[in-house]
């Protein structure tokens, strides 16, 4: 159960190996956070050490998110073991090259499988469970990239806009029921996803969007962008007409 | 005159609006307490004492708990993902016996409307909280506490026998006497023993329904608990509200006020024409529109504060006030809670142990330092506990703070403020908790391993079940 500042007791990450879901998870965590689940794909990797703390537990479970069939009973293996669920991170994802993805159009169908099909699989059957619980809170990773089609990741940013979307009205389905959902655009985050690409403007770090999300989080925003400037820049690139728009140098 | 028993909800800030829990019956709703932080969703389901049995048998897996008039600050009264059930007050079958000065009532009836029908009849209820919208129920439930608690103790104290329905819905008559377990297991036990149907208690008799009130202005906290101590062996009710915004000499400044129910002879002619002459009543409420950051900030309550501790007099004595204004001053405003905002208020009670008055001051003078906006802060003289295992009072001091939820920094001060109250031997009141850990509940109630084996007893399966025993580990969660 959360408690009147909204800090969690049970925290599930979706993507446990993601750095901006990892240092969300972080951030989450308080005196009062009692078990944390690391769902991952390579479970190898997930470093659960790096969140040891007395009295806290922190578990990993391999989780798979391509394999769509799988998920509502994950979710409900997890529950019946840990019981409720306070707080999911959806994190997971893919940013791929959009080289690779011209030259090989399954590995970006693969991706938007990922990114998209599979966060929409995962959120719901993470609903489905707080629905039945009657309270809880879905953080979804979305991205800038998903407000505008770019020549250089349009892939990575329309699997990402058909997840906010997909955010957005989940959040609205869910009003009333005790579950809030917010939705999360960083910008360009420096991060193991970008590492060697080209930094764009107002660049920020996995801390930095993982406070301005707890906080908005905390307050119950279902928008949180990060850094929160990018609001605003974006209310007015969403207007620049397309020649423009493909010139500016947006990384 | 006697208020209707089931008053319509309204709302608007001039129209006088009734508070009733204003929550339709008989679907998933979203639930929260007065504090209004958290909310979460259950199946709300009014019942009888008639059709409680029904709807016992009819609790899904993640169980009930009974709810009153959702006055707990927190989520006691919250069951997420299971039901709610709701006492319908039948004021009908209120029933005073006039021999033994007690009243029998369902535990859906709510102190205010009990105080209609006993004080015209030259009675009042043994205790009474800040606000006289709690059902009986809640009031055995969270064995609440009032400004006598030095004279006269807590509800739990009272009562001479209460029917319980138990999870297999069995009821049974229970007393300091009979099944004495599970009777103080049940007085402060949250709920989570089962369903109070009804009680009998013991009644004060009154002569008047005025308070012969003195207030005192204060400069400093320590001057405030050496008056305390001393009036405390002759005054009945007293309490005193702390500005917890004052520092340096200023340090916990505040207004001392006792009283006494007044005699009849103290009543000047206006008063004497109707000596029990009594109505519960409120001004204005705050519109349910609020900007989302509340309108709780420490410039409004430094204004506040100011004036408040100004316009108190040095010392006044004799003065006498309504039941309402001296008990109930809150309860004038209608759904004050609003003015927190959106992400609503917590209140943080805690009770510390005579011997331990410098831990008290230093959490005064953290708070103080804290530069949070305090609205209400009000610090009471506790006398003795009783048996009752999770009952809150125990010989002491209280100080109950209400603070907007959402307030940077404000989780690692109540961490900080945990440590010392539970280090000095001193516990957290369950029916305003909504922060704290199973540990720190470990901690502050030493019997709570007693509790829980009668708890086991009654209700193996774990059907009595709400966010707050979730929440603290008090019952288990099953999904």
């Amino acid at each position: 159960m959360q408690n009147a500042l909204n800090e969690p007791q049970t925290i599930v990450l979706l993507g446990g190996t993601s750095e901006i879901g990892r240092a969300i998870v972080d951030e989450l965590i308080s005196s009062t956070t009692q078990t944390v689940i690391l769902a991952c794909h390579h479970p190898d990797g997930a470093q659960p050490e790096r969140f040891a703390r007395e009295g806290l537990d922190v578990v990993v479970e391999y989780f798979d998110a391509a394999d769509t069939e799988s998920h509502d009973g994950f979710v409900r293996d997890l529950a019946k073991a840990h019981g409720d669920i306070d707080v999911a991170v959806v994190a997971f994802g893919v940013l791929g090259s959009q080289a690779e993805f011209d030259a090989d159009p399954h590995a970006a169908a693969q991706a938007v499988h990922i990114n998209y099909t599979g966060a929409v699989s995962a959120s719901l059957a993470i609903a489905g469970q707080m629905r039945r619980q009657g309270h809880g809170q879905i953080a979804v990773l979305s991205s800038v990239a998903g407000e505008r089609g770019r020549a250089s990741n349009f892939v990575y940013g329309s699997s990402k806009a058909g997840l906010d979307t997909f955010a957005q009205g989940l959040g609205d389905a869910l009003a009333d029921s005790g579950v809030r959902v917010t939705v999360i655009r960083p910008g360009f985050v420096h991060s193991r996803m970008t590492q060697g690409l080209k930094s764009a403007p107002f660049a920020t770090t996995p801390r930095v969007v993982a406070e301005l999300a707890v906080a908005g989080m905390r307050k119950g925003r279902h928008t949180v962008w990060t850094p929160g400037i990018l609001r605003y820049v974006f209310m007015v690139l969403r207007h620049v007409p397309r020649p423009v728009f493909r010139r500016l140098p947006l990384g | 005159m006697a208020m209707p028993s089931h008053p319509h909800y309204g709302v608007g800030i001039l129209q006088p609006v009734a508070p009733v829990d204003p929550v339709p019956s008989g679907r998933r709703t979203l639930l929260a307490g007065w504090g209004r932080a958290t909310p979460s969703s259950a199946d709300l389901v009014d019942v009888t004492p008639d059709t409680l049995a029904a709807a016992v048998k009819d609790l899904p897996r993640r169980g009930g708990i009974a709810r009153g008039l959702g006055r707990s600050y927190g989520d006691p009264a919250q069951n997420s993902g299971g039901h709610v059930l709701r006492l319908v007050p039948e004021n009908e079958r209120i029933v005073i016996d006039d021999r033994t000065c007690t009243v029998t009532t369902g535990a859906g009836v709510s102190i205010d409307d009990l105080l209609a029908i006993i004080v015209p009849r030259g009675y009042f209820v043994p205790v009474t909280p800040g606000t006289r919208f709690v059902t009986i129920g809640g009031a055995i439930a969270s064995d609440i506490h009032g400004k006598n608690h030095h004279a006269d103790g807590s509800f739990g104290d009272h009562v001479s026998s209460l029917r319980l329905m138990l999870a297999d819905t069995t009821v049974v008559d229970i007393a300091p006497d009979r099944d004495p377990e599970l009777f103080w297991a049940t007085i402060g036990g949250m709920g989570l023993t089962g369903v109070i149907v009804d009680a009998t208690f013991r009644l004060i008799p009154i002569e008047t329904s005025r308070m012969s009130v003195e207030t005192r202005r204060i400069g400093h906290l320590d001057e405030i608990m050496a008056r305390m101590s001393e009036s405390d062996a002759t005054v009945r009710y007293s309490v005193a509200w702390i500005d917890l915004l004052a520092t340096g000499r200023h340090l916990g400044r505040g207004v001392l006020t006792n009283a006494e129910h007044a005699t009849a002879d103290q009543l000047g002619p206006r008063e004497a024409v109707d000596q029990l002459a009594y109505a519960g009543k409120q001004l204005v409420a705050v519109p349910p529109v609020v900007p989302a950051p509340g309108l709780i900030n420490r410039l409004s309550v430094g204004a506040f504060n100011e004036v408040w501790y100004r316009k108190a007099p040095v010392v006044r004595e004799g003065e006498l006030q309504s039941i309402p204004t001296y008990f109930h001053p809150l309860d004038l405003v209608g759904a004050w809670n609003r003015v927190y905002g959106r992400n609503g208020l917590l209140q943080y009670q805690f009770v510390v142990p005579f011997g331990a008055e410098g831990v008290l001051r230093t959490v005064i003078e953290r708070i103080s330092a804290s530069a949070l906006p305090i609205f209400l802060t009000v610090l009471k003289r506790f006398g003795a506990g009783n048996p009752g295992h999770l009952s809150f009072p125990l010989g002491g001091w209280t100080l109950a703070i209400d603070v907007a939820a959402n307030r940077a920094g404000l989780s690692e001060l109540l961490r900080h403020l945990d440590a010392l109250v539970l280090d000095a031997g001193g516990r957290h009141y369950l029916a305003k908790d909504f922060q704290t850990s199973p540990a720190a509940i470990r901690r502050g109630y030493p019997r709570l391993d007693e509790w829980l084996a009668i708890r086991g007893r009654v209700d193996p399966a774990g059907v009595w079940s709400s966010d707050l025993s979730r929440r603290l580990g008090l019952t288990p969660t099953t999904n």
